[in-house]
């Protein structure tokens, strides 16, 4: 299977015949780099004063850091367009440097860094359909099911006796992060997770 | 579900945003407005939206369409064509009609947009301004949020405009200058304009940076006397301290441009040749030059009768009535559901 270290091609970034957007093709979702970052945009407005020169306030997001921006052009001046894709993929394993993730159809491996990774590290083991986000080809940031199914690797045994109505305990599960579970689960349950706040939802 | 849900969002897409009073209230304001009008001998026309001739205006991008494989152009505002009524006619005249531009779009943007035109006859600049400042109060009566004794209206040249609030001559600036100014003042620099960029588009900078948040809030001010470079379709005129401006105004409530006025230009050579110079600085900004209305030139040349126009943004105006914070909420439809 050949194996393509796609994070390489993040240090070969092409700088040469780079795309570009004028100011009257922003609109919402359009990936831009801003401070040599990938952002979208998730608000466009023309303002102007009067009759005269016409300027575009946007609010975007750096994909990488998550942090929204706000900017200014001048109308018709462009602007670096980012080359960014999704992808689905599986998760496949990590080896303590990197996570490696396949595509499913053409079985292409990607490896991505912790800092790619993210919080996406918390709730995947193994085999999970992930989201990846690439900017020229190399991972940007991964985001696992919204829902994942994960066992409890170690937890204290629920007081017997205690019925206050939602009462919670710390569970730890086989991914090595902690959640909060309601005093019945115990260890060996496998626990639906949400993955978006990071909530118990259900015994599997 | 999902097609349930689907339906949901186009259950609520194709009904009005805008409150039912509020577009009552715009009924109202139309008929009032014709009202000022006939009162005063003032004729209503109706004059094409879609055109073989396209505003040159650099910072104006005509919506364009096709008839019959035979380009053409949505009108940016009626201008010419009710200049070729008044050459024609020799009579003061107004239009209440919608106008089109690309690329406009925000909390006081649509694409498409409803003004009120007209012209008088005889008129300077002042009187014009006096008569426009009649109509928004005659049509204050329609809000109940303004009432006619707080209608106040200020009255600056764009340069005390600019000394009082941005601490700068415009008519002597440079846009190195101007540059250094927003570095001191702290503002913000759009990406795409530097030091050696236009003094216009620096000083329509500043203008919405420092100039325009010192408006009076709840209040109308008037801006008159505008740099010769931003003349348009004005005459230009010396003033006491020997500086050619255009005699052209702007009304705003608040920091919002509500209208926009000009004591007419009837000279059809210089018009033709600013005309020629717009479609030079739109080849420079790498935007198409546009055809240049030769009907409305003709007119000039026949004789323009000596008069003042203005054009006001009636959506913008209800938006001031009806203390709304976007366009979208006194129109039936906005370009989002449009």
């Amino acid at each position: 299977m050949a194996s393509n270290i796609a994070f390489i091609a993040n240090a070969n970034r092409q700088k040469f015949n780079m795309a570009t957007y004028s100011t009257n093709q922003f609109k919402n979702g359009l990936k831009i780099i801003l401070d040599g970052d990938p952002c979208s945009i998730t608000e466009n407005n023309v303002v102007k004063p009067g009759k005269g020169q016409a300027f575009n306030k946007i609010k975007a997001k750096n994909l990488r850091t998550g942090r929204v921006l706000e900017r200014t052009f001048k109308s018709t001046e462009s602007v670096e367009a980012a080359d960014v894709d999704e992808m689905n993929v599986e998760y496949l394993y990590s080896d303590g440097e990197f996570w490696h993730f396949m595509e499913p159809t053409t079985f292409e491996q990607y490896a991505a860094s912790e800092v790619a990774v993210g919080d996406a590290v918390k709730w995947i083991k193994g085999q999970e359909a992930c989201v990846m986000t690439l900017w020229d080809g190399a991972p940007l940031s991964i985001t696992p099911p919204n829902f994942v199914e994960l066992a409890v690797a170690h937890t204290d045994p629920g007081l017997k006796g205690d019925t206050a109505q939602g009462a919670t305990k710390p569970a730890t599960l086989e991914t090595g992060t902690e959640v909060k579970v309601p005093l019945f689960i115990e260890e060996g349950d496998i626990l639906k997770i949400d993955t978006r706040t990071g909530d118990y939802v259900s015994r599997a | 579900m999902r097609s349930l849900q689907v339906q949901a969002m186009a259950a609520s897409h194709w009904q009005t945003k805008a409150a039912r009073e509020t577009l009552l209230q715009r009924a109202r304001m139309l008929k009032n407005i014709r009202a000022f009008f006939d009162e005063r001998g003032v004729i209503e026309v109706e004059t094409p939206l879609l055109s073989h001739f396209a505003s040159t205006d650099p910072h104006l991008d005509s919506l364009q369409s096709c008839f019959r494989e035979q380009h053409c152009y949505l009108n940016t505002s009626p201008e010419y064509a009710m200049k070729r009524l008044l050459a024609d006619w020799q009579q003061s005249i107004y239009q209440i009609c919608k106008a089109f531009r690309d690329d406009e779009l925000g909390p006081y943007h649509n694409p498409e947009f409803s003004l009120l035109e007209w012209y008088r006859i005889g008129f300077d600049m002042p009187q014009l301004m006096d008569e426009l400042e009649q109509l928004i109060k005659h049509l204050c009566q329609l809000s109940p949020h303004i009432s006619i004794d707080d209608a106040g209206f200020e009255r600056l040249s764009y340069q005390q405009a600019f000394e009082t609030f941005a601490g700068i001559n415009p008519h002597q600036a440079n846009a190195r200058q101007c540059y250094q100014l927003a570095l001191e003042k702290g503002i913000e620099i759009p990406q795409g304009l530097g030091p050696d960029d236009d003094l216009g588009q620096w000083l329509d900078w500043l203008l919405m940076q420092l100039v325009l948040p010192g408006f009076a809030k709840e209040r109308f001010t008037f801006m008159y006397d505008y740099p010769a470079s931003q003349c348009a379709l004005a005459k230009t005129a010396v003033n006491e301290q020997g500086i050619t401006v255009a005699k052209r105004f702007e009304l705003f409530f608040g920091e919002v441009e509500l209208a926009n006025g000009f004591h007419e230009l009837t000279d059809a050579d210089e018009q033709l040749s600013r005309f020629q110079q717009e479609n030079r600085a739109r080849q420079q900004a790498a935007k198409a030059q546009n055809p240049i209305d030769e009907n409305f030139i003709a007119a000039l040349k026949s004789g323009l009768p000596e008069c003042s126009g203005v054009a006001l943004g009636l959506d913008r105006l209800l938006m001031v009535f009806t203390r709304s914070r976007a366009i979208e909420q006194v129109l039936s439809f906005s370009w989002e559901n449009s």
